[in-house]
């Protein structure tokens, strides 16, 4: 195994020719092997041109070695390879994208529908034959102020026997544009714009993989301020999602406790950056913001009016039977499952499979802080509401212990230089949906030759359609509302 | 019960009694003002990401701008953002802000279309349609309706259907595949309905501004009644230009 793979950490950069290149038998072979391993999952999979033709580099993710194994393996334009995906299901909306994006041809691949490039109106939903059965079709366009994405339903009566999800309506060209434009603050603020309830973590990730094709070590303070902004980003938007599961199941009190306790969280992000969500916080190679004393004062302030109402709040919807008896053993998602389809964060961690890339490849200031994960094993509604809280308290603690430790500020410019040609980077964070990472490769002249994003939703929506089954379809909006998945960040 | 009435006593007053001129705490960056001073206009031109600054005379056009503050780091004498919320207007020629100038964005009464002041002003529900938002606007857009900023109270909320809709408010820089969702959205709204582009990804683009991934006809052949730029735009920026456009 050795020689097949190269381990790296997380946030470095190597020589694109360190990369071991196998053939794609052996390729298929060596990630199938590496895959049978619980503690390891796909963090990405994707071609880009090489050469005349294309190649494929392969990001497993080791949560207990801690490290990234890559490798790699060249490819002609339009070949046919047999499917990984049909012996690791974990794999297949990867292979559905590198082939709806270059061409290739994956054999026996498991279900072969399109990821994004659809054309709306034109493609054949799965279908079911029985004359109790009957289709129910939603979406794009959903009834709330929601992003767009298409539910096709198949149903027994009020029972979900299978549910399809087709997105792309949301897809933007982002890894497109990430190439063709040349600056860096272009490419941040495309970062920014990948999920924008996610900004702080995909600009981060974003930061991770420039500074380290630019060489650059970014001060204390900057990894200090990324931390502190992501947590500020969790704690909103679990807070969010909270009032809306409550809202979900009408109960109002809980949806306008819930919702009015995000502004807080939100406002502070605006009086430190001056964005509600913080997009402008981060930027690689410096913090564009400093954090003053008086913010910090500000901020524990804030939080401990939040923490008195959030916990109050949290304390009674988990104890009132009114709320319990529709999230408790709805929408379940097993164990296996998650770990077949290869689940992150809160779908992971909720089915009992420890994943949380601040643990396990920790980045920014998380190595100094031994973050234990938060994790349920019922894997149901319920267990995703309660990790919300318990994460909500856990990022209260991580922000506390921040505060602690404030470091001297330098909000200057730092010149980065261009990144190093022939270069692969890696960059994997934990945004509140679960694992980012984001992997650029760059030519012989240092430009960018590959940019590729992979935001949790990618994994984590076949856990939703997983999750519907057997459930009645009333119920589907609460299962939706749990997961809150990203369609843009899938999209693209 | 009790419990709940409990819950509910510890809430206080959490609404902002007046919207219209209700401030966003700490900084915000809403509309810059540009100062007079001899710059490099080319330089200064350069620093945006997004094509939002034009030069002889110097201006920041917000329906391009995404608020990244980066001209601002750069030339801090040059532009400055101040606190002002109140971005929205229903002339697109209106967001373009010139050298010197420091005066409020309004709505164009004149140009408001008779039928919105008519038959909107008591009450407007608008069907939200994301086109490739990012889902930052869909969430500001979300806080619009908390206990706080509560657009309710003025009669506007966001409806479920486009049957029971008075117009569309978009989101995003209108994605390729959404273009026909968003032209049958629109077209199942009944008559008079009204349009509105909620964000810089709406009215311009943004950043995927000239992505072959967009399709943004859909802008060629309605009328735009309201611009409400932001990056996302502010939930009292979303409130005050709605207001402005439908009250008298």
């Amino acid at each position: 195994m050795d020689n097949k793979v190269l381990n790296i950490k997380n946030g470095s950069c190597v020589k694109v020719s360190e990369i071991p290149v196998l053939s794609y038998d052996c390729f298929r072979a060596t990630t199938l092997e590496l895959m049978s391993d619980k503690a390891r999952h796909c963090s990405s999979y994707f071609a880009y041109p090489c050469a005349e033709g294309l190649r494929l580099m392969m990001c497993i993710a080791d949560d207990t070695a801690h490290d990234i194994k890559v490798f790699a393996c060249d490819v002609n334009k339009g070949d046919s390879l047999v499917s990984a995906a049909k012996d690791c299901l974990a794999l297949e909306r990867y292979e559905r994208e590198i082939h709806e994006n270059w061409g290739l041809e994956f054999e026996e691949h498991p279900w072969y529908k399109p990821v994004r490039d659809f054309m709306p109106g034109k493609y054949k939903f799965f279908e079911m034959e029985g004359e109790e059965l009957h289709e129910v079709g939603v979406g794009p366009v959903h009834a709330g102020v929601i992003e767009p994405g298409h539910f096709r339903f198949i149903c027994n009566g009020e029972d979900v026997l299978h549910l399809e999800i087709q997105l792309g309506w949301q897809h933007r060209g982002v890894e497109h544009l990430m190439l063709s434009k040349k600056r860096t603050i272009e490419r941040v603020l495309l970062a920014e714009g990948i999920a924008g309830d996610t900004s702080v973590s995909h600009s981060t990730a974003f930061a991770g993989v420039w500074e380290a094709l630019c060489g650059i070590q970014p001060d204390k303070s900057v990894l200090w301020a990324r931390t502190l902004a992501a947590e500020l980003e969790r704690m909103a938007n679990h807070t969010g999602d909270l009032g809306a599961i409550c809202g979900d199941v009408a109960y109002q009190l809980g949806a306008a406790v819930y919702g009015r306790l995000r502004t807080p969280i939100v406002n502070f992000s605006q009086r430190w950056c001056g964005n509600r969500l913080g997009k402008g916080n981060v930027r690689p190679a410096y913090a564009p913001y400093a954090f003053t004393e008086e913010l910090r004062q500000q901020l524990l302030s804030d939080l401990k009016a939040y923490e008195r109402d959030f916990l109050e709040m949290s304390d009674k919807i988990q104890h009132f039977p009114g709320v319990l008896s529709r999230l408790d053993r709805t929408g379940i998602v097993t164990t296996e499952q998650a770990e077949s389809i290869g689940a992150v964060g809160m779908a992971a961690k909720c089915a009992g499979v420890c994943r949380d890339t601040r643990a396990s490849h920790p980045y920014g200031v998380y190595g100094t802080m031994d973050i234990k994960p938060v994790v349920k094993d019922t894997g149901d509604v319920l267990a995703r509401t309660e990790l919300r809280i318990d994460e909500v308290k856990q990022s209260l603690a991580i922000v506390r212990t921040l505060l602690e430790d404030m470091p001297a500020f330098n909000t200057q410019v730092r010149p980065m230089g261009e990144p190093m040609a022939d270069c692969f980077a890696i960059s994997l964070t934990e945004g509140w949906r679960g694992e980012i990472c984001h992997c650029a490769v760059t030519d012989a002249d240092g430009e960018l030759a590959a940019y590729k994003i992979k935001d949790p939703s990618f994994h984590n929506w076949m856990a939703l359609a997983l999750a519907v089954r057997g459930n009645e379809i009333s119920d589907f909006p609460i299962c939706n509302k749990s997961f809150n998945l990203s369609y843009c960040g899938h999209d693209l | 019960m009790f419990k709940n009435l409990k819950i509910f006593l510890h809430q206080g007053k959490q609404f902002i009694p007046d919207v219209r001129t209700a401030k966003a705490p700490g900084v915000f960056r809403g509309r810059p003002v540009i100062s007079t001073e001899a710059v490099d206009e080319k330089a200064f031109a350069d620093t945006c990401p997004s094509g939002a600054i034009g030069t002889s005379p110097v201006s920041i056009d917000l329906g391009k701008c995404l608020f990244c503050g980066e001209c601002e780091r750069c030339f801090p004498n040059k532009v400055h953002f101040t606190d002002d919320t109140h971005l929205a207007t229903n002339v697109r020629e209106r967001l373009i802000i010139r050298e010197g100038e420091d005066k409020p964005i309004e709505v164009d009464k004149d140009a408001v279309r008779p039928e919105i002041r008519g038959i909107f002003s008591r009450s407007l529900k608008l069907r939200q349609v994301s086109a490739g938002g990012d889902a930052s606007c869909e969430a500001e857009l979300n806080a619009t309706g908390n206990v706080q900023f509560d657009l309710g109270r003025y009669g506007i909320e966001f409806a479920a259907s486009p049957r029971h809709a008075d117009g569309v408010l978009i989101t995003g820089p209108i994605s390729a595949n959404m273009a026909k969702a968003l032209e049958l959205t629109y077209e199942a709204c009944p008559e008079p309905r009204i349009v509105v582009l909620d964000g810089t990804d709406a009215i311009s683009g943004g950043m995927f501004a000239g992505s072959p991934d967009l399709d943004r006809s859909f802008l060629d052949n309605h009328q735009v009644d309201l611009y409400i730029p932001g990056n996302p735009a502010h939930p009292l920026t979303v409130i005050n230009g709605i207001l402005d456009l439908t009250r008298k």
